[in-house]
């Protein structure tokens, strides 16, 4: 065990950081940028922690993770047990630990973000996760009695997962049903392999069918089978089919050959492993100059993504400031690390192609900042006579997604508001129809890995009450 | 699910595979299609649904070899299992009852043309239906065809089947004798179904085709598969595949399907080798 170092001397230590892969390598392979803490560094973390208590850190996790028991446990060097506690009530930790904006969520209000350098939570988690992986750690279940109540589960993204786990432990008999071949969401289709290696996705997925949880891949619910059907067959439903529906900017050329939704470049990059085309079939193109619209996280893992493909250069378009910019600042970080050039108060206008569809160029113009409008951000507004024409050969249009209708559609009487996304009851996740519930992003639009993960727990905890006691604990 | 039952030849280079998918079949209608991979490292490719059982429990495509994915498709035996199989998805074929139909099927397009014609004869239209090919051949299905059309006409490129020409020729003389022909069903390769939007344009008569995009998830979830009919952006596989074809941008759809023409041949030529090197 490692010691247990006064107060004054912990608060005097600066967070351990972590290693990565030097940029100029990195942009040649896909393999994970942060190369993650070693057992060293893990426990010198861990030892900067102060074990608050009333923990401030736990209240702003959705997910509920214990945090101050499992880093004490790094403390101790018992690391299958500090991946042990995180599991009690985070069925994905090494994801977590690696795509969480822990500097909004648990990091945020730790007591030492006062002086910025809150606890690396996240990279402990991830520590203590990938330990257990690399120890083929097992954790103990109880011995649950199970239940004859059967739960089904629309998306196997991080709500459906966390839904069908934390049923699965109470004892109910999930079945996820996915309409893709692979489960796993946008942690299998959207985000890469170097910032979330599907090995790793994949361990996490077979942990939760160790508990119990049937996955049925290849099945379009609203298509191949209604939420209606669903309704006859279970006895709740969890609805968590993501807002994967890609959002254009309906500016002419939009349609020419090589501009790319993200979702299309990412999903055949990731899901479809075009980036070892044609060791796998399926084929992806990638231009000499590309340009990027957007910068949120998916901009930045589409244009991180392309420069490994092979692009000589690569522009993010934004039209708003750095300021504004929803990707998270690790992120947009290694981004620039890599050579990837930021152009904000960008707008495009028009993408200019020849008689054969290829893109040629990108007209854009200038913007400014005007007043806040309703999100508070200011409106930015465009500069007259400032159009210019960046050369480039494929667009990649990272805008934003919104809610594919096709599981609504099939859902007699459970509402949505305007964009399409599932109306619930914040707490119990219970849609305006009896014992169907939703989360995640269909009822919030496009948001993070962690919020969705809280909705499954929600919603798992409102099915059992609901299925032991007969009530959706529905708000009326 | 996605288990293959029979697997015929129906012309060089064209199979007809029957596959276990009671799920599917249960839906399965007319116009409709299925995403199918064949290998874990396949791709996702469309195939319309040629036919469907639902007492079997099965669906049938017809997969012609173009390119490596229908190589692989057409080395799987009855038996085998895709490692993929999911539908049905797409709009189905609006099926009425109009008057006089014709339907046209070009190359694979006739096996996708089947169950349209059928439902359509079913519904008490008049169905005329033409299909074409390169060579006699390449002519399939014509006696399943024959019994669900009120009549069959038959063309072949090079004359060594039915009517010399192609299948517009034999349309624009339809279209010349039947003064009421309410719809024009056409599915084939795109140029051919741009040529039967040309060719019915003047007696405005209108036509449906079913477009053939690339597609990755068929969901509507990627939009690689956008098309613009009558100027605005649809996706072929959510909002379609079967649109009213005087609407389509045939120059644009034409070049995004040619995208990946040239890795997807290079990448057919590899396999070809490598098989080759099996074989021999
Ligand atoms: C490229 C990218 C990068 C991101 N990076 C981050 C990040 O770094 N950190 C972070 O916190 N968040 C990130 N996000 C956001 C985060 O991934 C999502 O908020 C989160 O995955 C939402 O989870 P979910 O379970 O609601 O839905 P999803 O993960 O979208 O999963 C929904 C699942 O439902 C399936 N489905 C859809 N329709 C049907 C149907 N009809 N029938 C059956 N199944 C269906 C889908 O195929 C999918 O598997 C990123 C998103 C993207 C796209
Ligand atoms: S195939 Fe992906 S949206 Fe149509």
């Amino acid at each position: 065990m490692a010691e247990m170092i006064p107060k004054p001397e912990r608060m005097k230590r600066s967070p351990r950081q972590m290693p990565e892969q030097d940029p100029k390598k990195r942009i040649r392979n896909f393999d994970e940028v942060p190369l993650g803490y070693t057992a060293e560094d893990a426990i010198y973390e861990a030892q900067r922690c102060l074990q608050c208590d009333p923990p401030p850190c736990v209240s702003g996790c959705p997910a509920e993770v214990h945090v101050p028991q499992f880093i004490q446990k790094i403390v101790e060097e018992d690391f299958a047990g500090a991946c042990i506690e995180i599991l009690k009530t985070n069925s994905l930790p090494a994801m977590c630990g690696r795509v969480c904006p822990q500097e909004e969520q648990c990091q945020r209000v730790c007591v030492y973000n006062k002086k910025d350098k809150p606890i690396a939570i996240g990279r402990l988690e991830r520590f203590a996760a990938d330990w257990a992986r690399e120890h083929r750690v097992k954790e103990k279940l109880l011995e649950i009695r199970k239940k004859d109540k059967r739960v089904a589960v629309v998306g196997s993204g991080p709500a459906g997962l966390t839904c069908a786990a934390d049923l699965a432990k109470m004892g109910y008999d999930v079945t996820i049903f996915e309409a893709l071949h692979k489960p796993g969401g946008v942690l299998i289709y959207g985000i890469p392999e170097f910032r979330l290696p599907k090995k790793i996705v994949g361990h996490e997925i077979d942990k939760v069918k160790e508990l119990g949880v049937k996955v049925t891949t290849d099945l379009v619910v609203g298509i191949t089978k209604s939420v209606d059907e669903l309704v006859e067959e279970f006895d709740a439903i969890f609805l968590a089919n993501g807002a994967g529906a890609p959002q254009f900017m309906h500016i002419p050329g939009e349609n020419l050959n090589d501009v790319y939704s993200a979702n299309e470049f990412l999903t055949r990059s990731n899901l479809m492993k075009a980036y070892k085309f044609p060791e796998f079939d399926t084929p992806i193109k990638v231009g000499k100059k590309v340009a990027v619209i957007g910068a949120g996280n998916v901009a930045m893992d589409a244009a991180r993504t392309a420069l490994r493909l092979g692009a000589k250069e690569v522009y993010v378009v934004y039209r708003r400031t750095r300021k504004e910019a929803p990707a998270r600042v690790e992120e947009i970080a290694h981004a620039e690390e890599e050579g990837i050039r930021l152009d904000f108060l960008t707008l495009p206008v028009r993408i200019i192609g020849d008689d054969k569809g290829n893109v040629t160029g990108m007209e854009c113009i200038k913007m400014q900042l005007g007043e806040p409008d309703e999100s508070g951000r200011r409106k930015p507004l465009p500069v007259k006579g400032s159009n210019f024409v960046m050369q480039v050969d494929m667009v990649i249009n990272a805008i934003g997604t919104m809610a594919n209708p096709i599981v609504a559609r099939s859902a007699t009487g459970v509402q949505t508001n305007r964009w399409g996304y599932f109306t619930v009851d914040e707490e119990t996740r219970a849609t305006s129809r009896e014992g169907v519930f939703a989360g995640g992003d269909i009822t919030r639009g496009s948001a993070t890995v962690i919020s969705a993960i809280g909705d499954g727990k929600k919603a798992a905890r409102a099915i059992d009450c609901y299925l032991s006691s007969g009530s959706s604990l529905r708000k009326r | 699910m996605g288990r293959i039952i029979t697997k015929r030849k129906i012309a060089p280079e064209i199979i007809s595979l029957e596959i276990e998918a009671p799920a599917v079949a249960e839906k399965a209608k007319p116009g409709q299609f299925v995403i199918l991979m064949t290998d874990e490292r396949g791709e996702r490719i469309p195939l319309t649904i040629a036919d469907y059982d639902r007492q079997r429990g099965s669906v049938r495509v017809v997969s012609q070899v173009v390119g490596k994915t229908t190589a692989k498709l057409s080395r799987l035996n009855e038996g085998d299992e895709l490692f993929s199989f999911v539908g049905p998805l797409g709009k189905p074929s609006d099926i009425n009852r109009y008057g006089t139909i014709v339907v046209v099927g070009g190359g694979t397009g006739i096996a996708c043309i089947y169950p349209i014609a059928r439902e359509l004869k079913e519904a008490g239209n008049r169905v005329i239906t033409i299909i074409g090919a390169r060579t006699k051949e390449l002519v399939i299905m014509e006696e399943e065809l024959r019994k669900v059309s009120t009549e069959l006409l038959i063309s072949t490129d090079d004359g060594s089947y039915g009517k010399k020409g192609f299948v517009t020729d034999v349309l624009e003389e339809v279209l010349r004798k039947e003064k009421d022909v309410k719809k024009v069903w056409a599915i084939g390769p795109a140029p051919m179904m741009r040529a039967v939007c040309k060719a019915t344009k003047p007696y405005n008569v209108e036509t449906i085709v079913s477009l053939n995009a690339i597609m990755v998830d068929g969901t509507g979830m990627c939009g690689t598969c956008r098309v613009t009919v009558d100027g605005e952006t649809k996706f072929t596989c959510v909002d379609g595949p079967e649109f009213n074809g005087h609407l389509v941008d045939w120059a644009e759809f034409m070049n995004r399907l040619a995208r990946y023409g040239q890795l997807e041949k290079s990448s057919f030529e590899t396999y070809k080798r490598e098989r080759g090197k099996d074989n021999g």
